[in-house]
């Protein structure tokens, strides 16, 4: 039984695909959207303003209806390690087991517990205590998601491990957690985190203004909004192209591919869009608009940098793994699939930007509620940065490909020998089915909570008016 | 002591936490059904678990991260070799989890319903799969030579360990209901109590009837003595014996604490009788795995257990305050703003999910 002809192993690597990108819709909206919140209630503790009291329930709801969800998945993509990838699992789990073991003991149970306490405890707390716990609740999750990039940064350039009878074993956690691939990564994912937060919190303001809602209410927070998302984009741009002069050094393969590139260059232009050019036996492309040295400077920081070649690359992997895998085991990953996700993750990325320039400018000008034109386009923009974090994934992690660990396990040698092909089709439309009915009703919830009106939802209660069950 | 088995003991200890405190929360959802007679009823029973839910489940969450990281090896032959059975338990925690935001975010009544159930039969489901999972690791899979399970699905069902799940499903709903008789006042708690006597006494017969077993399983499968598995196994038929006498004298607090130590002392039997394996193979003695064999090496225990000495007092300490800071009963007659804040909007139809 194999569908499409995909072998175990692709059905596996979909299926891991599948459900990491679909929790990764959820995770930089609570990442963004968490500290947003935070500060909204900071804002009503300290001014007292019944305002930010109001945006802090409307936010924090739209908060519990996605963080519910993450949370949920997430605990798929623990799992599936195991479920999916036990060879990996057995070679990796003495290194990467740790990172995960560290996140629920340091983090998560930190994260679950005081949200808890922030829902249930507007009266039971004392004002001060309980803005205390969102924080706290907030700190969780970003620890998590610096031991979780921490784990996988181990994928993407292994350190601080030595082998021992065909197992990696942690040398150094010190050095696993400090590796300048997991401090870009986390930063550069808490950037793409923040813009999604802030950029959904200005389109539900922008919305609530085209449609001439509750205006008072809701520019403060569009202005909360845009202090974070103009810079959070704008930096996250330069930070991004940082980050590829790291990959360029450590993962030159992904460099490549991303942009296509077959032959060791200098002053390598950068293809904004071609036609073709995208297999080694057809690696001109038959239209192509270039930036001349753009690539050089994105890759190397400078004019006439050098970068190598998708064929020279594989031609030195295939001399260093031979004895290994043989001459004729090829190291290109998905060239024209990585080339497209790194344009995907750019362009969303620069228009999330625009986008917040435009919001800043017209918002200075005090013309924003008047821009219908722009209103709308930021309601269709909040949802940019999410497209932009999933080919941001797409690329990181099909630009490891063939390797599961670089340069040390192969992903069609890692999975799992005892799972059957049928077994994985099974799960495989068990999440499907099931992911697309909560995203639709993720959706729903939403829209219907995003667009309520706070004038007149929730008018006397107060702090009493939280969000429950 | 060496790590590996500091490491064992401490896995066995976060998955005993698990079924204490999850186990109440499995309880009340699965009771969300029957015990509660109109929507108030509902939001207060949910209420009861609502502020500690998310932290509970937590304790699985580094049940399988320790896994990963202190035993590589088990946690790969377990969660491959239980692939169908961790899909269904999966599907019933994701159903559950997302029921508790989401059920009181739209008022048609389909709509509550679809959430109600989904918290019942995730809490039921996840319940039985575990028991009859964990009575696996013990009673034995087919497990060849490379350390890989090689069977089918239908291989982890047999009486023994569908007994198990029977005992855990039985024995939460038990423990759920005495958490309802000290958390909750008003009719709802003289239901939860009647509810508590109502399932007593099969949750005493049937678990004792398991652990027992236990113990013949664990001399018989896996070449143990009969001390000390009979210990905790004696101690949980005690621990079940004395919440039947405590429910039938409403002693409410007490029997609390009866019904969470035979949760405890339930997981405590089948890890003292999976030792010094962690893994039972049914096809040949020999493929078992073993705490030595499937550790990680030193410096990774090491790690994880400096990690481990200092957040879990930490964990315990802020998980207590929780509990202190929402020791108050739930009366059901707290004002509840999703159902007095006048709607803006006429309810739409909410789209239908499987």
């Amino acid at each position: 039984m194999v569908p499409l002809g995909l072998t175990t192993v692709q059905l596996a690597r979909v299926q891991f695909a599948t459900t990491s990108l679909y929790h990764f819709l959820f995770v930089p909206l609570t990442l963004g959207l968490g500290p947003l919140v935070a500060v909204m209630q900071t804002k009503w503790h300290r001014s007292g303003d019944e305002r930010w009291l109001r945006l802090t329930h409307f936010f924090g709801t739209l908060f519990l209806i996605n963080f519910a969800i993450g949370v949920a998945t997430g605990l798929v993509q623990e799992f599936e390690f195991g479920m999916n990838w036990s060879i990996y699992s057995k070679f990796v789990g003495n290194v990467f087991g740790a990172p995960l073991a560290m996140e629920s003991l340091a983090a998560f149970f930190l994260e679950s517990t005081f949200l808890g306490l922030w829902i249930f405890g507007w009266n039971r707390l004392s004002p001060r205590v309980h803005l205390a716990t969102i924080w706290i609740a907030v700190a969780g999750t970003w620890l998590s998601g610096y031991f979780i990039l921490a784990a996988n940064s181990f994928m993407q350039d292994p350190q601080g491990y030595k082998i021992v009878n065909g197992e990696a074993q942690l040398t150094s956690i010190w050095q696993l957690l400090t590796t300048k691939w997991t401090l870009f990564a986390f930063t550069h994912t808490m950037l793409a985190g923040l813009t999604a937060g802030s950029a959904v919190v200005f389109g539900v303001c922008c919305w609530h203004f085209a449609r001439r809602g509750n205006i008072e209410l809701f520019r403060p927070a569009a202005k909360l909004a845009l202090i974070v998302l103009v810079p959070a984009s704008l930096l996250n741009l330069g930070f991004g192209s940082e980050f590829g002069v790291l990959v360029t050094d450590l993962q030159p393969m992904k460099i490549a591919a991303s942009e296509a590139q077959w032959q060791t260059c200098t002053h390598c232009p950068f293809s904004l869009f071609q036609i073709g050019g995208f297999s080694a036996s057809d690696p001109t492309p038959s239209f192509v608009i270039n930036i001349p040295d753009g690539l050089s400077i994105l890759a190397t920081n400078s004019l006439g940098g050098e970068v190598q070649g998708l064929n020279e690359v594989n031609q030195s992997e295939q001399k260093q793994f031979a004895r290994q895998f043989g001459r004729n085991q090829s190291y290109l990953p998905p060239v024209e699939a990585i080339y497209w996700s790194m344009r995907g993750m750019a362009y969303a990325g620069s228009l999330v930007a625009l986008i917040a320039v435009l919001g800043a400018i017209f918002y200075r000008r005090r013309k924003l509620e008047q821009r219908r034109w722009f209103l709308w386009l930021a309601v269709a923009g909040s949802f940019l940065p999410f497209v932009a974090t999933t080919f941001g994934w797409l690329l990181t992690e099909l630009g490891r490909q063939p390797w599961i660990v670089q340069g040390l396990l192969l992903t069609n040698r890692a999975n799992s020998p005892a799972v059957s092909t049928a077994w994985i089709v099974t799960s495989l439309v068990v999440f499907i089915a099931l992911y697309l009915a909560l995203l639709v009703v993720d959706i729903w919830l939403m829209r219907r909570y995003a667009g309520r009106d706070p004038r007149t939802a929730e008018p006397e209660h107060g702090p009493e008016a939280v969000p429950s069950y | 002591m060496d790590l590996q088995n500091v490491w064992f003991v401490l896995i066995a200890v976060l998955w005993s936490g698990y079924f204490l405190l999850e186990g109440f929360d499995f309880g009340v959802g699965m009771l969300l059904p029957f015990l509660a007679r109109d929507e108030r009823e509902r939001s207060q029973m949910l209420r009861t678990i609502g502020p500690v839910w998310d932290g509970n489940e937590v304790w699985l969450v580094t049940a399988a991260g320790a896994t990963f990281a202190a035993f590589p090896a088990w946690y790969a032959t377990m969660f491959s070799g239980f692939y169908l059975a961790l899909l269904l338990v999966l599907f019933f925690l994701i159903i559950r989890v997302v029921s508790f935001e989401w059920r009181s975010k739209a008022e048609s009544r389909r709509w509550r319903t679809i959430w109600l159930w989904a918290n019942a039969v995730g809490s039921f489901g996840a319940s039985l799969i575990w028991g009859v999972g964990l009575a696996n690791l013990l009673y034995g899979v087919p497990i060849n030579s490379s350390g890989d399970f090689a069977g089918s699905f239908w291989d982890i069902f047999s009486v023994y360990t569908v007994l198990g799940g029977v005992t855990i499903v039985l024995l939460f709903a038990f423990h759920g209901a005495t958490y309802l008789t000290i958390r909750t006042a008003g009719p709802l708690c003289e239901r939860a109590a009647a509810t508590a006597r109502t399932l007593s006494v099969a949750a005493a017969v049937v678990g004792s009837v398991f652990l027992a077993w236990t113990v013949d399983v664990a001399t018989d499968k896996n070449e143990k003595d009969v001390f000390p598995p009979v210990l905790p196994a004696a101690l949980g038929i005690a621990a079940l014996v004395l919440a039947v006498v405590l429910v039938y004298r409403r002693r409410s607090g007490l029997a609390f604490a009866a019904t969470a130590a035979a949760a405890v002392l339930w997981t405590a039997t089948i890890f003292t009788s999976l030792y010094p394996r962690v893994m039972v193979s049914s096809t040949g003695f020999s493929n078992s795995l073993t705490v030595d064999g499937a550790a990680s090496a030193h410096y990774t225990l090491v790690v994880m257990s400096v990690v481990a000495l200092i957040f879990l007092p930490l964990i315990l300490l802020y998980q207590g305050w929780t509990y202190y800071v929402f020791r108050a009963r739930v009366t059901g007659g707290e004002p509840d703003p999703e159902e007095s804040a006048p709607e803006p909007a006429p309810p739409e139809a909410p789209p239908t999910v499987a």
